[in-house]
């Protein structure tokens, strides 16, 4: 990457919005270059200074309850609010809605019926996050192969503490880190490799019992999930079932 | 249920969703408008605009974020009728300021002291001024600032990079006036 390319997503890389090649990239120029490692500090003493010069201007005191008396005032939310209730004409409304309400309750009835088990739904989740992470094309990764860069980086972006191993010894190398949507919620995806191929790690806490790893295959990627200490755990790759079963053991101790 | 506690319960859950960023809220208009009054006035009525269009917000979505757009858009709308001609158009140019480069001004900087800082931001254009607000003051994502600007997420990234640049010179000159 060339010093221009390189300043150019400098901010970016510096504030962990780029893909984790990218990222890489720009990392591996900014250790080279005295230029780019000077810009690299004038952003942390920009940071710093913003924060310790507390710049933030709190609401005053007070704003909070005129703003509530003014919203129980609000005489045009309130006239809005009313004119679907002076409708002239209620027949036909009526019909529709109950054939509407037919259709909802039809529709929860056969949905119930025809609904796969929420394992399933949520293991196909996991393979599409996998492959969508594999573009590496969105910007929401984070760019580091040291844990101790990828557990920091979560922090303020989730409600837990994700636990972040480096297995870089046991032939499992960490590369990376990203916020993902699982399940209705965040959650941490932790990237590692296996020679050639991606290992996602998804987790996040959980009120279910520890559970034994599970081993699952769906469209040619092997998956296996399990529970541990209140934390949930996918892990997914295209490596075979048994490297991928290695893996877990090593992350399991 | 009566209309009229329909309207209570529309207006609770309302309250309940975007009255804990009222600080957010504040902050932006505040950083935008340059002043506490201004910046009160904005935010009252930037709360009643957001209460006659939350039928338009989905619950579950970011709420922060979508107040925030229309604090925006009520503070951008103010600036026009009171300020008039100091809301000018932004002009993306093609020239990078340049950075400062070195360290004995890296160091000044360090020494800048709170009202040079706040100065320094409010010199800003308004279109750096706000992407730095968002990013550094509420520690929003690129996209959260891209959804809220209507820009793509690329122009956030150049913003914010340019914005950064831009505040370092100021400081730097700043604080070597101070010193001098």
């Amino acid at each position: 990457m060339s010093c221009q390319d390189a300043r150019e997503l400098l901010d970016a890389y510096l504030d962990g919005e780029l893909d984790l090649v990218r990222s890489l990239e720009v990392e591996t120029h900014v250790k080279g270059c005295d230029r780019c490692c000077l810009a690299r500090d004038e952003y942390d003493v920009l940071q710093h200074s913003l924060k310790k010069h507390g710049v933030y201007f709190n609401a005053p005191k007070g704003l909070e309850q005129r703003i509530r008396s003014r919203l129980r005032s609000d005489k045009d939310s309130q006239r809005k609010h009313l004119i679907p209730s002076t409708f002239p004409n209620w027949r036909p409304v009526s019909i529709a809605a109950s054939i509407a309400a037919l259709i909802v309750a039809s529709a929860i009835f056969f949905g119930t019926l025809l609904r796969p088990s929420s394992t399933n739904v949520l293991a196909q989740q996991v393979v599409s996050s996998h492959i969508r992470s594999l573009m590496a094309d969105h910007l929401t990764d984070v760019a580091s192969s040291d844990q101790h860069t990828v557990k920091p980086w979560f922090s303020g972006k989730l409600d837990f503490a994700p636990v972040v191993k480096d297995l870089a010894a046991q032939g499992f190398p960490l590369t990376g880190g990203r916020l993902d949507y699982l399940d209705n919620r965040r959650v941490a995806a932790l990237l590692y490799k296996r020679h050639q191929h991606t290992i996602n790690l998804f987790l996040w806490p959980t009120s279910q019992a520890d559970s034994e790893p599970e081993t699952l295959a769906i469209k040619g990627y092997n998956l296996v999930h399990w529970t541990q200490s209140g934390m949930t755990y996918w892990a997914i790759s295209d490596v075979n079932a048994s490297e991928l079963r290695d893996f877990v053991r090593k992350q399991r101790q | 249920m009566t209309t009229n506690a329909v309207w209570k319960a529309r207006r609770d859950r309302f309250e309940q969703t975007v009255l804990p960023h009222l600080n957010a809220a504040y902050n932006l208009a505040r950083w935008l408008t340059g002043n506490e009054q201004d910046a009160e006035d904005v935010v009252q009525e930037s709360y009643l605009r957001a209460l006659r269009s939350f039928d338009t917000f989905q619950s579950g979505r970011d709420s922060r974020g979508w107040l925030l757009k229309v604090v925006r858009n009520t503070c951008y709308t103010w600036l026009r009728e009171n300020r008039g001609k100091t809301v000018t158009q932004f002009q993306e140019s093609g020239q990078e300021p340049q950075s400062t480069y070195a360290d004995p001004e890296t160091e000044l900087i360090e020494k800048a002291n709170s009202d040079l800082v706040r100065h320094a931001i409010e010199a800003l254009n308004i279109e750096y001024r706000e992407v730095l607000i968002l990013r550094e003051l509420e520690g929003l994502s690129y996209k959260e600032i891209a959804h809220i600007l209507e820009v793509p997420l690329g122009t956030v990234m150049s913003r914010l990079s340019r914005g950064r640049k831009e505040l370092q010179l100021r400081l730097f000159e700043s604080t070597r006036e101070a010193k001098t």
